[in-house]
């Protein structure tokens, strides 16, 4: 049920961001969600992207270090409480989250939420209970 | 295969035999240093030596030391033995820390050189039907005329392509059909990169045989070599001021360097008393050149630290064998008290899977001396979370105390941002010699 998300390691230098990013943007690769995490020498430059594949080969063509993480995608409705309700099922069931980072979709009514945890079959199980769906892969193109 | 010598009779003489060529050859040169060169008469005079008193190699102790301050001070020729008019050749190393040293060579004398490097490429197993393809710089440094005029003598095809400009060097790999490549580690190690860069498979190239070397290196780097480049990768050792390149060579054993003691002898000294070491024990190697016309420097600090062991060899060859020297003198840093050479940094790197391309910045703040060790990111040590990279780094940082018995910081740079070297590499970046002068 994961989404695939793709994490780029990004020098802390100035031009290393606008590298990456122009080579996405040339390859027309459509960004859907995107977080950065930075430390003092480097960040991590997380995405979701339109085709995962294509962006993971052009990236390591251009000598780009990346990987690829199955992450789980939450979709909830665009309303106050709603990211809380998640949050609070993870805590309840004891469930340690590494990051987690939200985007909007094309539609007024949904947000997304993307989760990194160790055990994503379980906690899909979790937010299913909870009345929260999750994406899969293929609807992450149609966001 | 069976193990080929150039000079089978020579290289695998017995040591009474070596020592007796050594002996006669000494006093040889003793008496045509004392007879022609103004600084050698003056200095044994001044410590009461006579050519006479020179009688085998048990006496060479008592000769005073040549240093790289006494190349600069007779600069240009004030060493020479013969006269410019026997002169053929002039070399010269700049280096990096002072005036540039120059020697000469006499016909006799490239000879010599031709013989020590045709000794070198037999031992790796190359002969007339090997193509040589030598990459280190030709011009005033010795790296490519040595293996150039060896790969003449025992006839095979020299391939003269010098240093720089690495895609031409894939395609005279490619289609010349290289099948033995001459350069420093460093370079051998961006060639490999390289190839692997544009999808060559390193199975679908002749090339067999790497000889490398004018810097040091490890094991761990020799391995890596190997493996990208399909390769059997030898050490050679050798400097300017001695000769160039193959002063002295590897055998099949690869587990250090003949050194060709019918033209040299070696020895280790300690270098803060100058006291002579045994066999076994690290030292600075010390080179005594028994066979020149023109530079035959007696007792010539190296600066380089190495062992010497005179075990039987399983490639049959009975002169001593060195070390891969740890690295020169130069190069070794002292940090908080420490010493420390590059060569270790690159060891943990190598041993940690991260690439060998790295940089050392030294620096001194507060009063405290400061290390940094830039280091290539690889996709093996990536992760999409902090914490995991996180730990890699503290890995290495661990690993980097324990050897070397200071503290680094580690940073994590990207995939080939940290400048290659198509010569020898500049791994370090001292600023705390900025300050103060």
């Amino acid at each position: 049920m994961s989404i695939r998300q793709i994490s780029v390691f990004v020098e802390n230098k100035q031009g290393s961001l606008v590298k990456i990013t122009d080579v996405l943007a040339s390859e027309s690769i459509d960004l859907r969600a995107m977080s950065i995490a930075d430390t003092q020498d480097f960040g991590i430059l997380r995405l979701i992207v339109s085709d995962t594949d294509r962006a993971l080969e052009v990236l390591r063509k251009e000598n780009c270090i990346v990987t690829e993480t199955a992450v789980v995608g939450a979709r909830l409705r665009n309303e106050p409480g709603a990211l809380a309700t998640v949050v609070r099922v993870l805590s309840e069931n004891g469930i340690n989250m590494e990051y987690m980072y939200a985007f909007n979709g094309a539609t007024p009514h949904h947000a997304y939420v993307v989760l990194r945890v160790d055990d994503n079959d379980k906690v899909e199980a979790l937010l299913l209970d909870s009345g929260i769906k999750t994406i899969t892969e293929e609807q992450v193109s149609e966001i | 295969m069976a193990e080929r010598y150039w000079q089978k009779e020579i290289e695998t003489a017995s040591r009474e035999e070596i020592k007796a060529i050594q002996d006669e050859r000494l006093v040889k040169t003793v008496k045509h240093v004392y007879d022609n060169v103004e600084m050698y008469r003056k200095r044994m005079d001044e410590a009461g030596v006579k050519p006479e008193d020179i009688k085998s190699i048990d006496d060479l102790h008592k000769l005073p030391f040549t240093t790289k301050q006494d190349l600069r001070d007779n600069y240009p020729y004030g060493l020479f033995a013969v006269p410019t008019k026997d002169v053929v050749r002039l070399h010269a190393s700049s280096g990096t820390t002072g005036k540039q040293i120059v020697v000469g060579y006499t016909k006799h004398d490239l000879d010599v050189w031709d013989e020590i490097a045709a000794r070198q490429l037999y031992a790796v197993g190359a002969d007339e039907n090997d193509f040589i393809h030598v990459s280190y710089g030709y011009g005033l440094f010795t790296g490519g005329f040595g293996l150039h005029g060896g790969a003449g003598k025992i006839g095979a095809t020299a391939i003269p392509v010098s240093s720089g400009n690495t895609d031409r060097q894939i395609t005279i790999l490619q289609d010349f059909g290289s099948t033995v490549l001459c350069c420093t580690p460093s370079y051998a190690m961006y060639i490999a990169e390289q190839v692997k860069a544009k999808g060559i498979d390193p199975k679908t190239l002749p090339l067999r045989a790497g000889i490398f070397g004018a810097e040091p290196w490890t094991e761990e780097m020799r391995h890596q070599i190997e493996e990208m480049l399909d390769i059997k990768a030898y050490d050679v050792y050798g400097l300017t001021e001695i000769m160039g390149p193959c002063v002295s060579y590897e055998c099949s054993e690869q587990t250090g360097m003949h050194v060709n003691e019918d033209h040299f002898i070696v020895e280790t000294i300690d270098p803060d008393t100058g006291e002579v070491l045994p066999y076994g024990t690290p030292g600075e190697l010390v080179f005594t050149c028994i066979t020149k016309e023109c530079c035959p420097f007696i007792r010539y600090r190296t600066r380089d630290i190495g062992v010497l062991t005179i075990d039987k060899c399983s490639c049959g060859r009975t002169f001593v064998k060195m070390t891969k020297p740890k690295g020169r003198t130069d190069d070794m840093l002292i940090i908080r008290g420490v010493n420390v050479f590059p060569s270790q940094i690159e060891t943990v790197l190598l041993r940690m899977g991260y690439s060998p391309n790295y940089k050392i910045f030294v620096d001194r703040v507060n009063n405290t001396d400061t290390l940094l060790v830039q280091v290539e990111m690889t996709e093996e040590m990536f992760s999409d979370t902090v914490t995991k990279i996180k730990e890699h780094e503290k890995a290495l940082e661990g690993e980097l105390r324990s050897l070397l018995g200071i503290g680094a910081d580690v940073q994590l740079v990207a995939p080939g941002s940290i400048e290659r070297s198509m010569g020898k590499a500049k791994r370090v970046e001292d600023k705390r010699k900025l300050i103060g002068g």
